[in-house]
């Protein structure tokens, strides 16, 4: 089955949700598509032949039930775990012949304590063999295409998680990839950085309009962040639904109170809990 | 307020108390003045012993022994320890026997290598690099294993090879266990080479000295020599604490 057939099946059962279109759909080829993915942990099947299409040049959410292997879709696209079975292609092509950026929620452990910020951020470019010179250069546009105002001189440890989660962000973003992940990127910050890196992520996504997939266990912010939230039934997941939601970017405090924002939060939510007592 | 100001000096009150003591006992006469001599005679003759150049003399021979095990130690049981902690499998079937020689002790192997290298300095030095080196290896082995799944992830997910991961993150991963390593290493060398210096026909070193001036019951000297093997070992202990700062500098943050 694939996802604009599930996405139909439940439209049609409940009506007052906005129609999203198919991925797909208007002329746009999707990105990432997968097909026929399995993955099971010992008896757990988390995937059972999924079939989904990533639509391109948008941020796509995943919400769903607790350990109903949201992290576990990033992680196969961006070929942390090994599929069982399956196929992801990205605009036809292997993910070794593509350029990604991934983001890790534990930045204190992803990034390299050893190095400066400056080094951490240039270090994808030295995998790709980019001479010295001209990795300072690329970092250096990076930050100013950014215009973070961070000392990057500094060792990650001397920096707050908010800042650290930034430098492991342009850590992603130094080789100009076409993919972005992150998984669950803000939930160890407290509020305050929360708010900030949305605020960051959102500019970045506004001046690139690169392909994002973002896991997150808020839904408010899934609703907030997304273009569409993928929502992901209990183990074996499958797409509950694929929810636009087309609210102007920048999103604000204003988007919290409009009315298109809340109808989209409470249907993902009426869809959500469902699958959880299912 | 005044207590706060004199904080820094609490550790001395232990050495003040311990002098105190030591002195107290030997004004009294409550110990044979004979096995225990003042602490001013005491550090009279380590006076003397520095002044005269004997007892740096012995000093420096064993701290040459010690360093140079040490040495050996580590150059053989780094590279050693990165290459099992990289390949889990195979520090997994040498496990047993590392354990095992590494809860032997080392002062069992005398008479093997006194059969080996004869009454010298190479019988004593390799008698604690083997010490050390059991004591390194295991340390940087689980070093390189325990690295942080994370980092690991992270630098292949950037594109590193095998390699690259390697040397661009285990190696680094394991420099805080590398030097516990260490540090243990060198304290287990200068436990061997003294007790060596004792028994194995030496004629210098500070173990020589100690053994030498309790059969002459030269008591000062003795106490002179057993004070410098400590402070040779505090030293040490301290040099490679300050040696692991300045490399990782990230340690514990």
């Amino acid at each position: 089955m694939t996802a604009a057939v599930t996405q139909h099946a439940i439209r049609q059962e409940t009506p007052a949700v906005p129609s999203s279109p198919a991925v797909g759909g208007a002329g746009k080829r999707p990105h990432v598509t997968i097909r026929g993915l399995s993955k099971r942990f010992d008896k757990a099947v988390i995937y059972d032949k999924f079939d989904l299409d990533i639509p391109r040049g948008e941020l796509i959410t995943v919400f769903g039930p607790n350990g109903c292997g949201k992290s576990t879709l990033i992680n196969m696209i961006a070929g942390l775990i090994p599929l069982d079975a399956g196929e992801i292609l990205f605009d036809g092509m292997q993910l070794k012949d593509i350029k990604f950026g991934y983001v890790f929620q534990n930045y204190r452990e992803a990034l390299f304590p050893w190095l400066r910020a400056f080094d951490n951020i240039a270090y994808p470019l030295k995998m790709m063999k980019v001479p010295a010179a001209e990795r300072k250069a690329r970092t250096e546009k990076l930050v100013e295409f950014l215009g973070v105002k961070l000392d990057l001189h500094k060792y990650p440890y001397q920096m707050s998680g908010g800042q650290q989660q930034l430098v492991s962000i342009m850590r992603s973003l130094v080789i100009e990839p076409e993919i972005l992940f992150l998984d669950e990127p803000f939930s160890a910050l407290d509020y305050e950085m929360t708010l900030f890196m949305r605020e960051q992520l959102q500019r970045l996504f506004m001046q690139t309009k690169m392909t994002t997939v973002l896991v997150s266990h808020d839904l408010e912010e899934a609703v907030y962040l997304a273009d569409r939230v993928l929502l992901l039934s209990r183990y074996p997941a499958e797409v509950a639904d694929f929810v636009r939601y087309d609210g102007a970017w920048p999103r604000t405090d204003e988007t919290l109170s409009d009315p298109e924002f809340i109808r989209t939060k409470s249907h993902c939510l009426e869809v959500f809990q469902r699958e959880v007592r299912r | 307020m005044m207590a706060r100001r004199l904080e820094p000096l609490l550790p001395i009150v232990g050495v003040v108390a311990l002098l105190a003591i030591w002195w107290l006992a030997t004004f009294n006469q409550w110990v044979d003045p004979v096995l225990l001599p003042s602490p001013g005679v005491a550090f009279g003759s380590f006076w003397k012993g520095i002044n005269d150049g004997t007892l740096g003399f012995d000093f420096v021979k064993t701290i040459y022994r010690t360093g140079f095990a040490t040495l050996i130690a580590a150059v053989i049981a780094i590279p050693l320890g990165i290459i099992l902690g990289a390949a889990e499998r195979l520090y997994r079937s040498l496990e047993f026997v590392i354990d095992f020689f590494r809860s032997t002790p080392a002062s069992a192997m005398f008479p093997l290598f006194l059969v080996l290298f004869g009454v010298g300095d190479e019988t004593k030095i390799s008698v604690a690099a083997f010490g050390a080196i059991l004591v390194i290896l295991f340390n940087v082995a689980y070093g390189v294993m325990n690295a942080r799944k994370t980092r690991l992830l992270a630098a292949k997910v950037m594109g590193a090879s095998r390699m690259r991961v390697l040397f661009d993150v285990m190696l680094l991963e394991s420099l805080p266990q590398t030097f516990v390593g260490l540090r243990n290493g060198v304290s287990l060398a200068l436990v061997i080479i003294v007790v060596a210096e004792m028994f194995i026909g030496s004629q210098d070193g500070l173990g020589h000295s100690v053994f030498e001036a309790q059969q002459l019951f030269d008591m000062p000297r003795m106490y002179a020599a057993i004070f410098a093997a400590g402070a040779l070992g505090y030293a040490l202990n301290l040099l490679f604490i300050l040696a692991e700062r300045s490399f990782v500098h990230w340690g514990g943050k």
